[in-house]
């Protein structure tokens, strides 16, 4: 399981709220390229999970390695980690006093420390690679949702990540306006991105997934090439949560 | 009349009081935005220990009227460490720009609550430390966010320098007593001096208004949500 190509391996990762168990014992690994995609009914820690592999909530028990280093314990150094795991938001979280361009700039220049016009440049890049780049000047109140979405994809993405965690990144669009937010997603995926995403698109999750993993009540019911999951699936509630998807 | 004449040989008097009054404003606002900012920050992000002296400050400064603490200090804690000879001026400054840090670090503090947790978070999963994402991304937007709430001390401020008139500070209040006890006219002088009030408070407010309109962004309008 484990070889060369892995960048992400996350082992047994656990995290309560209170006495609500959210992840029990998550374990798996994600190899260069690959893209994830976790399905399943809501608060069955799909979010959680992804916020504990960049710590920005701390697990229970567990660990998570980046290149086979271990981000948890991490201490100081977990900032090195998070600014090689980008992360999209269901609420896209854009710097709402900062133009679209400088969204894209300031960690550049705060975390990377680029200089101002090599950073601008790098922002331009990425900025085009989402087709935002004519609203560059825009502050976040003057986007639609799905082009700030693009935005903070774009933001995430001028890290040059090493994986990208995205968290339901089309939940909180009008449906008119995923479909340019997907494809996005898509293109990044083509261009051989590492990607673990959380989403609730079914056709989308089977279309790009490479591994389907379906979660329900903090656990991996069930993982597989998506064909399998969403035609055979071995459990019964997988087949009761694709199913619903299927009839669409 | 007279009275113009009179008004005219006071002039330089007067003048020198509202410069000492805009003095004490200065301060007050001042002061109190290099207190307040950073005791609002102690405040959210502190330590319980920090937030604990943060808040018996506030508390200390918002707790006793203007006038008690100008006597406080005037007559007991300067004289006590041995600063009795500090002028007038100097101790009104000192209390009105501690009294001001207190009520703006409350608006500090309400602008740093109104920003969401989206931003520290996506702050953080691009790599900024804690302190880097205050500086670069929370610190920015409260001040958008308390600009109007905090323009809105410049009148408040204004007004109560006036009550350094009981410690003897020679600002323009006191000079107009005293203008009133040398020439036995009283309404008139307190007239000019009430005059003179609202013509700093109505250009000071305008040239606030004038800032707020430049530095505005879009989603951070005042009026807007």
């Amino acid at each position: 399981m484990t070889t060369d190509d892995t960048i992400l391996r996350v082992e047994g990762l656990a995290k309560s709220f209170g006495t609500t168990e959210v992840l029990k014992e998550v374990s798996f690994t994600v190899r260069k390229g690959e893209t994830k995609v976790f399905i399943g009914p809501s608060g069955t820690g799909k979010s959680t999970l992804l916020r504990c592999i960049n710590q920005l909530i701390v697990p229970d028990a567990g660990r998570v390695y980046l290149h086979g280093e271990e981000v948890t314990h991490a201490g100081a150094r977990i900032n090195h980690y998070r600014a090689k795991i980008g992360m999209v938001f269901q609420n896209f979280n854009l710097f709402d006093h900062l133009t679209a361009i400088r969204n894209v700039e300031i960690a550049l220049l705060k975390v990377k420390g680029m200089k101002e016009d090599e950073a601008r440049e790098k922002a331009l890049f990425e900025l085009r690679r989402v087709g935002m780049e004519d609203r560059a000047d825009h502050y976040p109140a003057q986007l639609s949702g799905g082009q700030a979405q693009r935005v903070s994809i774009a933001r995430a993405l001028a890290m040059d990540p090493d994986v990208m965690l995205f968290d339901e990144p089309t939940s909180a669009l009008d449906p008119e306006l995923t479909g340019e937010v997907l494809e996005v997603i898509r293109g990044l995926a083509r261009a051989g991105m590492t990607m673990l995403i959380v989403t609730h698109e079914m056709r989308f999750a089977l279309s790009i997934a490479d591994e389907l993993l379906f979660m329900e009540h903090g656990t991996i019911l069930e993982r597989g090439a998506p064909g399998d999951l969403a035609t055979s699936p071995t459990f019964e509630r997988t087949r009761q949560f694709t199913g619903r998807f299927a009839d669409l | 009349m007279d009275l113009a004449a009179l008004l005219i040989d006071w002039l330089p008097f007067l003048a020198t009081g509202v410069l000492l009054t805009l003095g004490l404003v200065i301060a007050a606002l001042g002061v109190g935005f290099i207190i307040g900012l950073p005791a609002a920050i102690g405040q959210v992000y502190g330590s319980r220990q920090v937030r604990a002296v943060i808040n018996i400050y506030v508390w200390f400064f918002r707790g006793l009227p203007l006038l008690v603490l100008l006597f406080l200090f005037y007559f007991g804690i300067f004289p006590l460490l041995g600063l009795g000879g500090v002028s007038p001026f100097l101790v009104g400054a000192f209390v009105l720009g501690l009294h001001g840090g207190a009520y703006q670090a409350e608006i500090f503090r309400g602008a740093l609550l109104s920003i969401g947790e989206g931003q520290m978070t996506a702050a953080r999963s691009l790599g900024m430390s804690r302190t880097q994402a205050i500086r670069h991304v929370i610190l920015p937007q409260a001040l958008l966010i308390a600009l109007p709430g905090w323009s809105n001390e410049y009148p408040t401020v204004l007004t109560d320098t006036s009550v350094c008139y009981a410690i003897g500070v020679t600002e323009l209040l006191t000079r107009a007593s005293v203008i009133v006890s040398t020439e036995y006219i009283a309404m008139p002088i307190y007239l000019v001096c009430a005059g003179i009030y609202l013509v700093l408070n109505y250009v000071g407010i305008k040239g606030l208004h004038m800032l707020e309109k430049r530095v505005s962004v879009p989603g951070f309008e005042s009026g807007s949500d």
